[in-house]
């Protein structure tokens, strides 16, 4: 397994089936009275957020404290950093402390990376900018795997703001790393740059037209428009965008039974996801809430817990 | 650390001198449900707790063995100790195997503990904790088919199938026709 865990890139495909084996035992201590095991007794994790985040940031507290490590949550937004502090300093100066394990969030793509080099402590990225979130595509492919059995052979449309969506990168490469076919699909103004060539060589299709996608999908991500990462006009209304890439009542009619629905939330019910989709008995939202906790407890476990690789 | 008290033949090599023949075997496990039946007075609230990978199959085993005594079911179940072990950071993470136990609970059960080969007691140390944190067992118990001794805690058990006086540089390895393909102890 790989000492950080930066992007799915780290992961080969047996690493992420082995993270999925172990988060499903996982899945059965949060059902137990004593939410409690002792692999990471002793160690210290820390959450660094550069970024707001409130679930992310639970989801890696819980899933620490459930194997006994002590988790402290930093929000360098508003402290060090905006005094003048360099990131450099900032994440020297906790690793300075004695942890363990780092977790860290940053609005810049690469922070992760950069961080890992910097120090000898285990670094997982949780969210860098339009990166990558690695975590995430875990848990969302975890959630798929435990809904359709298995994902080799089925199709999974992944729609909304692409462009600005690091968890639409780590779930291309995860998803056709578990056999999946993916169709991303976005409105032209949200469609990567570059995404010809990268789709080619990734393995994956894309289209500007989700009603001839919908109803030959498995699973449908729908993937949250970013409005705080938007600088410019990238649809003229809110309206218009729902009409074309909104998951609304309509559209929900067209989908194959039982196809199961994935927001990584937090959801903007009306816009990229009506009210009807998001609470479906399709909807695996809050599935995919709860397989954060034990996704990130296997992930946790597999880079925390063994015997020290170096670097 | 099972894998080391219990080398499988990994290159399907079997060395060493057999100790226990598929007769041994089931002859010991006979006996040992009949001494877990009188030590419980019957088959009341027991659970055998096969602790991974040869406990498993092992409880099952003990499990049919009192079936036919007794024409009743005993409940069996898993239990996996890997998150329990104290030896955690010595070796590379695996992932663990399935902990599960049948949908009463251990709460006032009798547990027996089901493994094959006792050896430092360190596993018997680490599914004692594991099984604290699934409830509150009125008895544990604790059965193996082979005790070679070395203990490095104070751990006895109350069933044996076979006390085997080893030396720490012998191997013993237990092989099952579940996870080996046949009944068989072999020390080497």
């Amino acid at each position: 397994m790989t000492r950080h865990l930066l992007s799915i890139d780290d992961l080969s495909t047996a690493d992420i089936e082995q993270i999925f084996t172990t988060a499903a035992e996982m899945h059965d201590v949060q059902r137990r009275e004593v939410k409690k095991l002792p692999a990471l007794r002793g160690r210290t994790v820390i959450n660094l957020f550069f970024e707001d985040s409130t679930r992310t940031r639970s989801s890696f507290e819980i899933a620490g404290k459930w194997l006994s490590a002590d988790v402290i949550n930093l929000s360098a937004k508003g402290s060090s950093a905006s005094k003048g502090e360099s990131l450099r300093d900032t994440v020297l100066t906790v690793t300075a402390m004695g942890i363990d394990g780092l977790v860290v969030r940053h609005g810049a793509s690469g922070a992760a990376e950069q961080i890992s080099r910097w120090i000898d402590v285990p670094v997982i990225n949780a969210g860098d900018g339009t990166h990558e979130h690695p975590t995430q595509a875990l848990l969302d492919g975890y959630t798929l795997t435990r809904k359709l059995g298995t994902l080799e052979g089925k199709h999974v449309a992944i729609v909304g703001d692409l462009t600005h969506s690091r968890v639409f990168r780590s779930n291309v490469k995860s998803l056709v790393k578990l056999g999946a076919t993916v169709t991303a699909v976005a409105p032209p103004t949200l469609m990567p740059a570059g995404v010809g060539d990268w789709s080619k060589t990734a393995g994956f299709a894309t289209s500007y037209d989700l009603d001839a996608v919908l109803p030959e999908a498995d699973a449908v991500m729908m993937l949250r428009v970013q409005r705080e990462r938007m600088s410019g006009a990238f649809f003229p209304t809110a309206r218009e965008y729902t009409v074309g890439y909104g998951l609304t009542r309509d559209r929900l009619a067209v989908l194959k039974p039982g196809t199961p629905i994935l927001h990584p939330g937090p959801m903007n019910r009306g816009l990229e996801i009506s009210a009807d989709a998001a609470d479906a008995l399709d909807s695996v939202v809050l599935d995919q809430v709860s397989a954060g906790v034990a996704v990130r407890m296997s992930v946790l476990y597999h880079l925390l817990a063994g015997e020290e690789t170096s670097a | 650390m099972p894998a080391q008290q219990t080398p499988k033949a990994h290159d399907g090599t079997v060395s060493g001198r057999v100790v226990l023949d598929a007769g041994d075997i089931s002859r010991a496990l006979i006996r040992i449900s009949h001494e877990i039946l009188e030590r419980n007075k019957g088959a009341e609230d027991l659970l055998l707790l096969g602790l991974h990978t040869r406990g498993v199959p092992l409880a099952r085993r003990l499990a049919d063995n009192i079936a036919q005594v007794e024409g009743t079911t005993v409940a069996t179940g898993e239990l996996d100790v890997t998150m329990y072990r104290d030896d955690l950071r010595s070796h590379p993470t695996r992932a663990p195997h399935r902990t599960q136990v049948p949908a009463g609970g251990v709460d006032g059960k009798t547990v027996v503990l089901v493994d094959d080969v006792l050896y430092s007691g360190r596993t018997i140390r680490a599914a004692l904790d594991a099984l604290s944190d699934l409830g509150r067992p009125a008895v544990v118990r604790l059965a193996v088919l082979v005790d070679r001794g070395h203990r490095e805690l104070p751990i006895r058990a109350d069933h044996v199938g076979k006390n085997l006086p080893t030396a720490r540089s012998e191997r013993v390895s237990l092989r099952l026709v579940e996870t080996d393909g046949e009944d068989e102890v072999r020390i080497a």
